[in-house]
């Protein structure tokens, strides 16, 4: 395989990968705390309008901030309904997956039409990492890239910590298992729960923001491309963990890479069902791991009154 | 149910969809759009003719109606099926295959059969789910909805594989011959005989849950776990393993319908997210599947109305979608106006 | 005095549901240093005073006073800032988690750091300061339902909770843990902490107490030192006089005719039950019941009638031995509204809901609307009609409802469950009256009631749960309230 074409296929990997661990991180935190986000897609379109907004504004850096505005803004819309409200969280998230993806649409529309909108913005600019961006293979595809992929390799240890090293980590799993305990123990479930919801938000948000300013520099309808459904497999793959999140977005990051290795050699693969395999693999993890612990315990139940 | 009481349980429901088009007009104006333009475009689009009625509203009712029951069916028995999609794409598949294969050598029966395979293939696509939930305990939701990016992926296989046109440059599959297409219902409309047989379910779906044996098990294990095990004594899980699979063949039904009746090809974007607009379908019909025939009219209208305010008035047609979102959260938000719903929210028991 | 000495004091508590005063003008002194025994039946008033020591609830009238400071609790917050909460049956424990990760979730401060190393040496240490065996690493879910409760009080006591106080400690645990619990109990207060432990096991506050409070109808019917009080004088105080209430009713009012005794119709032949926590809910246990008999069963709560009713219902299968069941079983469960009936459903649908299970093709509606018709007269059902909702019907007509769709196809036996919860005297004497014409009618007929009196007034013999065992014992309002709570 020419080093060319290896390179290629690990770049494209790694920018597919960007957008869904970002989602797949913020989806991992909500689930741990036992809500199911499917509004994340929303979230994510949310973000890229924003994004290609906030550039066309203020440039790049302030874009990407706006889109984990955005995304924020409809994680709200969700944890209202389902935490003040209590209405049931997959019905919620379908119906905010559609408020993201349509408002985005329309309003994108609506600048195009009048004229107030470029088709290009900006992107971020890649900071090769002295040293690290010429190692052999991965230097380029890992350590030449935009600072909002840095921003990953921050926020994944970082979220670990948080998880499995402070107490807040431990009453946010704690709620995803057993809301009950974590009230007897004197906190609050509901507020624990919107924390990791509006953190979500934020990540599904900028994850949405690197399709644009990290990316394509410009906003297309349905450029979500139900990142924020495979954000759900992934967190499921990965079993409801940092490091398994990791594994799941290089994995679906690869096979929708695949799509550009098969072209470059020019396979008679039949890359559709390639890209089928990730939501198969995932459906079998499911399966075959039910008896040891996967899923948090209360993911997807309402919380009961009072909590 | 005395008339009255019947026609105030239709207010509320109304008054939530006038609410979504209110707050969207709003957004239109905010936005530099014509709401008044936009909706004289819409309801000309939707109802304003007879081509706009039967070629547009009506045919697109079609799908929504039994992707709308077959989401009921599910959520009667409190099983959250959001695969309505793949499930609607593996009958479309199934169907289509069944009549590029056998062509017309045993004459108009391969619709039937076309149509059988269709639903056997929702109902098997569905089963997936339903055998993962009850041998694994794999949660539905998630399941279905993975079975949606497996259903599409295997639509774009086909359409680029197998079934691909004969001059292969399109990704869509071969065009069916007329004796595997569905009737049309009148002479140059597009409206076809599948639009007969989703009213005719709704009828049947409601006379089964009012009815019959199966019917009434279904909705007491959607209304409380514990009383269907307990006084019923009901195999809960049983119950709504199946109402998953009949979900799944509804849906398959759809797909094979659309096939036959609409596009008669097959290809990957056959469903426009039908299986999310079935879920507001569904949930703004309050499960009954006569309220879904008005629901799915309405967002059968709404759809229609949308493309011609795209066409016509330059609105685009995404606002539909936010009119959509907005009625679910409406339905969600606005007590009393889903008394089926609530019901099947108490599912902390199990 | 001022409360000297005194850990925790509740004075002159006061608090009413409605119309009915669940404490009345109650107090509860637990002395520093020493191992308190509060006691009462079902219903007497123990939990709310537990719930509002730890501010779940707030009191009427009456003070509490904390090392004898008074304290006012406005949430359940303000209590566990105080370090005051209960170790309850119900275990707040995540079974996903470690011991260590469970100690840590109580902790104060959500900013403070959880490192892995530290918190496991503080549980160890603690642990082992108190002298309980606890592995911090474990995970709370593969461990045994005493090692459970172990972790729940070292979590108390990692709070500096002021006075350990326990809810039924020993319900769930084996006799030999219960035992080491009690011993540990004894130990722990001579070392100079203060525990308050509610019971209905009258040995275990006897043998292991230093004083005692005993709760009757919402009043402290007495407080004293163990030292200076006996059991007869406790079994009297938990008991009251003798009731010789109106219930002698429904015997009286039975309309049928007494027949002979059947042949045996329900029967448990060395039966078991382990419960998906793996507590051992009912010992091998062997029970027959004849047609025309009515079986009383009376148990302080968790004492094991739960499964042996459902046993009998034919609604679980025995974890080991057999079960003869007739081909119908009617039952009456005690929670109508989790397990008897669909409040927004029509009494039509709601009798359909018997035998459904089985039932084949379309509905006769016709026929069931009948059934429905006809229960509602017999059964002097009011308030609805065949249209109406189960939620029209008041909670003694809801119950009159159940009782006649369980007995609509004439079942040969028919098990009840605390049949009158909730009702008013005359609703309670109607489904009495109808459950004893039943066995007259010659159905074996099981009654679980926590009224010894609706035993006494109803039943043709009676059998006592206790810690998950099955006695029978005389129809004798004394034998039976000393066997429910261990006295035999």
């Amino acid at each position: 395989m020419p080093t060319a074409v290896l390179d290629g296929f690990l770049e494209a990997t790694v920018r597919s990968a960007t957008p869904l661990a970002f989602a797949a991180l913020g989806e991992l935190v909500a689930e741990r705390s036992g809500v199911m986000n499917i509004g994340l897609e929303g979230a994510i379109a949310a973000g890229a309008l924003a994004a290609f907004l906030g550039a066309q504004i203020a440039g790049p850096e302030i874009g990407f901030v706006a889109g984990g505005v955005a995304g924020a803004l409809v994680a709200a819309v969700f944890a209202f309904f389902v935490l003040a409200l209590r209405s049931q969280q997959i019905i919620v998230g379908a119906a905010v997956s559609m408020l993201g993806i349509g408002l985005s649409a329309s309003i994108h529309r609506a600048m195009v039409s009048a004229g107030a909108s470029t088709a290009q913005v900006q992107t971020l600019a890649s900071l090769p990492v002295p040293g690290l961006s010429t190692l052999p293979v991965v230097g380029d595809a890992l350590f030449a890239q935009p600072i909002s992929t840095y921003l990953l390799y921050f926020l994944f240890p970082l979220t670990g910590w948080v998880l499995y090293h402070t107490v807040f980590g431990v009453a946010l799993r704690a709620t995803g298992e057993r809301p009950l305990a974590v009230v007897a123990a004197g906190h609050s479930a509901a507020k624990i729960q919107l924390a990791a919801l509006i953190f979500g938000g934020v990540l599904a948000g900028l994850g949405g923001a690197t399709l644009v300013v990290a990316q394509t520099g410009t906003f297309s309808d349905g450029m979500s491309a139900g990142r924020g459904f495979i954000a759900i497999a992934i967190v499921a793959l990965g079993r409801w963990t940092p490091r398994g999140v990791v594994v799941g977005v290089l994995v679906f990051g690869a096979v929708s890479a695949l799509q550009f290795l098969a072209q470059a050699m020019a396979w008679n693969v039949p890359y559709t069902l390639v890209l089928a395999s990730p939501y198969v693999l995932t459906l079998a993890a499911m399966a075959i791991f039910r008896g040891s612990r996967t899923a948090p315990a209360a993911l997807g139940q309402p919380l009961d009154g009072g909590l | 149910m005395s008339l009255l009481r019947r026609l105030s349980a239709g207010v509320a429901p109304a008054l939530v969809v006038l609410a979504a088009i209110a707050v969207v007009a709003l957004v239109m104006m905010v936005t530099g759009f014509d709401p008044v333009a936009a909706a004289r475009a819409a309801v000309r689009g939707a109802v304003g003719s007879e081509f706009a009625l039967f070629s547009a509203t009506l045919k697109r009712t079609t799908p929504l109606l039994m992707l709308g029951l077959a989401v009921a069916v599910a959520f009667r028995a409190g099983v959250l099926n959001i695969g309505a999609d793949g499930q609607f794409l593996a009958g479309a598949a199934a169907a289509c295959a069944f009549g590029l294969a056998v062509g017309d050598a045993v004459g108009r029966s391969v619709l039937l059969g076309a149509l059988a395979v269709g639903i056997l293939a929702g109902a098997l696509w569905a089963g997936v789910a339903a055998w993962l939930k009850r041998r694994f305990n794999v949660m539905e939701v998630v399941s279905t909805l993975l079975l949606n990016f497996v259903a599409l992926n295997l639509v774009g296989f086909l359409v680029r594989g197998p079934l691909q046109e004969p001059t292969g440059a399109y990704p869509a599959s071969a065009t069916l011959l007329s004796a595997a297409r569905l009737p049309l219902l009148l002479d140059g409309q597009r409206l076809h005989v599948g639009f007969v047989f989703s009213v005719g379910l709704a009828i049947a779906a409601w006379w089964f849950f009012r009815s019959t044996a199966a019917g009434f098990q279904i909705r007491v294990t959607g209304a409380s776990r514990t009383v269907a095990a307990s006084a019923g004594r009901l195999d809960v899980d049983g119950v709504q393993m199946w109402s998953l699979v009949a979900s799944g063949a509804i849906a398959g039904l759809a797909g094979a319908c659309e096939v036959t009746g609409v596009t008669y090809a097959l290809y990957e974007g056959l469903s426009p997210g039908y299986g999310y607009t079935a879920i507001a379908t569904a949930l703004l019909g309050g499960l009954n599947p006569l309220g879904i025939i008005m629901s799915a009219a309405l967002f059968g209208a709404l759809g229609a109305g949308a493309d011609a305010m795209q066409r016509d008035a330059g609105v685009p047609a995404e606002f539909a979608t936010v009119v959509t979102a907005l009625v679910v959260l409406g339905v969600l938000a606005v007590p009393g106006v889903m008394k089926n719903w609530a019901r099947i929210t108490g599912r902390g028991e199990q | 005095m001022s409360g000297e000495g005194f850990a925790l004091e509740l004075r002159g508590i006061t608090k009413r549901f409605g119309a009915t005063a669940a404490l009345n003008d109650a107090s509860l002194a637990v002395r520093s240093g020493s191992l308190h025994m509060l006691l009462g039946e079902n219903g007497a008033g123990k939990t709310t005073f537990l719930n509002i020591a730890t501010g779940n609830l707030q009191p009427d009238t009456g003070a509490i006073l904390l090392n004898g400071q008074p304290v006012v609790w406005r949430h359940r917050a303000d209590a566990l800032a105080a370090g005051l909460s209960a170790v309850s049956q119900h275990f707040s424990l995540v079974p996903a988690m470690t011991v260590a990760e469970n100690v840590a979730l109580a902790g104060p401060r959500l900013g403070a750091k959880y490192n892995r190393r530290e918190a496991e040496d503080t549980v160890r240490r603690i642990a082992n300061n108190v002298g309980l065996d606890l592995d911090p690493a474990a995970m709370v879910g593969d461990l045994s339902v005493a090692a459970q409760q172990r972790a729940e009080i070292v979590k108390a006591i990692a709070r500096n909770a002021p006075v350990l106080m326990l809810d039924e400690p020993t319900a769930v645990l084996s006799p030999p843990d219960a035992a080491e619990l009690l011993l540990w109990l004894r130990g722990f207060v001579s070392s100079g902490r203060t525990v308050v432990v509610i019971t209905h096991r009258i040995r275990e506050a006897m043998g292991y107490g230093d004083e005692v409070t005993v709760l009757r109808r919402g009043q402290t019917a007495l407080s004293a030192p163990i030292s200076s009080t006996s059991e007869q004088e406790v079994v009297a105080a938990i008991l009251g006089a003798t009731d010789t209430g109106p219930l002698a009713f429904a015997r009286q009012h039975s309309t049928a005719v007494r027949q002979t005794l059947g042949t045996s119709v329900l029967a448990l032949h060395a039966a078991s039950v382990i419960d998906a926590g793996g507590a051992r809910r009912l010992r091998t246990t062997s029970l027959e019941v004849r047609g025309g008999e009515v079986v009383g069963v009376a148990g302080v709560e968790g004492a094991g009638q739960y499964q042996l009713l459902r046993l009998l219902a034919g609604r679980i299968s025995p974890t080991s031995g057999r079960v003869t069941l007739p081909p119908s079983v009617g039952f009456v469960p005690e929670d109508r509204h989790r397990d008897a009936l669909i409040a927004d459903f029509s009494l039509v649908e709601n009798m359909a809901l018997r035998g459904i299970e089985a039932r084949r093709g379309v509905m006769p509606w016709a026929h069931v609307a009948l059934q429905v018709q006809s229960a509602i007269t017999a059964f002097d059902v009011r308030g609805g009609d065949v249209r109406s909702t189960a939620s029209a019907l008041s909670g003694g007509n809801q119950q009159k409802f159940v009782l006649a769709r369980e007995l609509a196809d004439a079942p040969q036996a028919l098990v009840v469950e605390n049949p009158t919860r909730g009702l008013d005297v005359r609703a309670s004497q109607e489904i009495l009256t109808r459950v004893r014409d039943s066995a007259a009618a010659g159905s074996a007929v099981v009654m679980y009631s926590s009224d010894i009196n609706e035993l006494l007034a109803t039943a043709d013999r009676v059998v006592v749960c206790f810690a998950g065992e099955v006695y029978e014992t005389t129809l004798d309002s004394d034998a039976i309230g000393r066997a429910m709570v261990g006295v035999r």
